[in-house]
């Protein structure tokens, strides 16, 4: 087995008291694509925000591609949520691809002919080199999903995550995000956060329930196994929430 | 128009309104797209007590402004940024201290302090060549420093979570950024005054928004808009004999209506 990707060990994220993650033990590794599911306040983007080092835990421990989050940028490409964005910002789909480059660029370096030729194959592989001109205000949800998916390419990255990419677009376009990121796990390792449970078990490799709510820490509140694994029909990992005291015994559940 | 340039104050208040209209265009480009109209605002007020430093040490109160409008564009950045206390708690406080510091300082100050009023409203017939040499001084540094971090800046803009996962240090940036609002306060401040500052960094940049398909065009047209704003300002102050800050400001405001009412009646027409 190769040198997973994204280890997190007893993980505890607290925010202003609230428990947010609770012990959560995960292994991504190489050429994985990991759907991490659960329901809203579940803990999901605060996961991602820990991966991505924007985040410290308030325990347990963390690396990513062998070292603290924050230090592997360039390996990394995050695609956020479209519906953060402010429309109404002047910004063509290039320029915003461009910005995938970014952590490959020094301090006041500006963009060269390689970083535009990467941004444009980027907007090649989704589909949307007839956009790259665009003002991002002209773009549909999807349309400007995938943008972000190609700035995220951009930069080259090994691990994709994504938050929710599927979130703000209609049906069609799903299914072309979908098999973008068939096509997409072919040569990246994809975390993706999502709970969009319907399709997403066509897709994806492996699927983590994440549900670390104050309330729901206690042994055994999560999905079991066999019922996810009936529910999606795939081999399913689940993540479990376990009473502090067991936490030591349990060390090791996910590299099994 | 023309004979009016035979007199010098008249070609200096021209410059004057050019070379302020192109740090107008450029930093308030940044403030509307980032929407930081209100941090803006409380740098230019706390700056106030700067010109009551200039007054009490004897020294042009341009000078105080600099260092005051700094200490509050740090001040403001790093207090609302990294402090847990809300972004408007700390903008107010600024605000109001800064004030208070000019009222103060001015009080002390023996004797009655002249053109005070032209700091608060702006006064551009009465710039003198010397201001003007540092108003240059200043463009030309904002202009280097955004050519410089034009990538980080349109990063941190557009989405500074990205721009912190791709290893900028966005905090530097952004108090580099907010110490630039400072400088640009310095520059309006004897074209509109300390108090209307805030309109010529919004709206010159607005009203450029919805004509531009980028940053740097947004900044192109915000300076124009904002050229033209002064410019006719100044010259309609000077036919009905009106204070040509306020005057300036009216136009703007005026222009800024019409335009968005265009606009609202554009979107409303084709949702139809």
């Amino acid at each position: 087995m190769s040198e997973p990707v994204i280890v997190c060990d007893r993980l505890c994220v607290e925010i202003g008291g609230a428990r947010i993650l609770h012990g959560l033990s995960l292994s991504v590794y190489e050429a994985d694509f990991l759907a991490v599911l659960g329901p809203n306040g579940g803990g999901k983007t605060t996961l991602l925000k820990v991966i991505l080092g924007l985040m410290k835990p308030t325990s347990g421990t963390v690396s990513v591609f062998g070292e603290a989050p924050g230090h592997a940028k360039g390996r990394i490409g995050y695609v956020p949520q479209s519906l953060v964005f402010d429309r109404s910002f002047p910004i063509s789909a290039l320029e915003l691809v461009l910005m995938g480059r970014l952590a490959r660029k020094r301090l006041m370096q500006r963009y060269g002919k390689e970083d535009r030729q990467k941004a444009l194959e980027a907007l090649e592989i989704t589909g949307l080199a007839a956009f790259a001109g665009r003002r991002i205000g002209t773009l549909s949800g999807g349309e400007l999903q995938r943008v972000l998916i190609a700035r995220a390419l951009a930069g080259e990255p090994d691990l994709l995550l994504l938050d929710e990419p599927t979130a703000s677009v209609d049906p069609d376009m799903k299914t072309t995000i979908y098999d973008l990121l068939d096509e997409l796990r072919k040569h990246h390792t994809i975390v993706l956060v999502t709970h969009d449970t319907g399709t997403i078990g066509r897709h994806v490799s492996r699927i983590a329930c994440l549900n670390c709510t104050l309330d729901m820490h206690e042994a055994g509140s999560t999905l079991d196994r066999a019922s996810l694994e009936q529910l999606y029909g795939h081999p399913v990992d689940v993540v479990r929430h376990r009473d502090p005291a067991g936490m030591a015994t349990s060390k090791h559940y996910d590299h099994a | 128009m023309p004979d009016l340039l035979h007199f010098e104050f008249m070609r200096n208040a021209l410059l004057a309104a050019i070379l302020s209209s192109v740090a107008c265009g450029i930093i308030g480009t940044y403030v509307v797209v980032r929407k930081i109209g209100f941090i803006s605002g409380g740098i230019a007020h706390t700056a106030f007590g700067g010109i009551g430093l200039g007054y009490y040490l004897g020294l042009n109160p341009l000078a105080g402004i600099i260092p005051f409008g700094l200490a509050a564009a740090i001040g403001i950045g790093l207090l609302s940024r990294k402090a847990k206390i809300s972004e408007d708690t700390a903008i107010g406080a600024f605000w109001a201290a800064g004030m208070s510091i000019g009222v103060i300082l001015i009080g002390l100050t023996p004797g009655y302090a002249p053109n005070l009023f032209s700091y608060l409203f702006g006064n551009i017939l009465t710039v003198p060549s010397s201001d003007l040499t540092l108003i240059l001084g200043l463009d030309c540094l904002i202009v280097l420093m955004v050519w410089l971090f034009d990538k980080e800046f349109l990063a941190i803009s557009f989405d500074e979570e990205y721009a912190r996962i791709s290893g900028l240090k966005t905090l530097a940036l952004d108090l580099c950024m907010l110490c630039l609002i400072a400088l640009t306060v310095v520059i309006m401040v004897r074209v509109v005054g300390i108090v209307m500052v805030i309109a010529l960094l919004t709206i010159p940049a607005a009203v450029a928004r919805s004509s531009s398909r980028s940053l740097h065009g947004m900044m192109l047209f915000g300076t124009l808009f904002s050229t033209l704003f002064s410019i006719s300002g100044l010259w309609l102050s000077w036919v009905f004999d009106l204070a040509s800050g306020a005057t300036i400001i009216l136009v703007a405001s005026l222009v800024f209506l019409f335009t968005t009412l265009l606009n609202y009646r554009g979107t409303s027409n084709s949702s139809c």
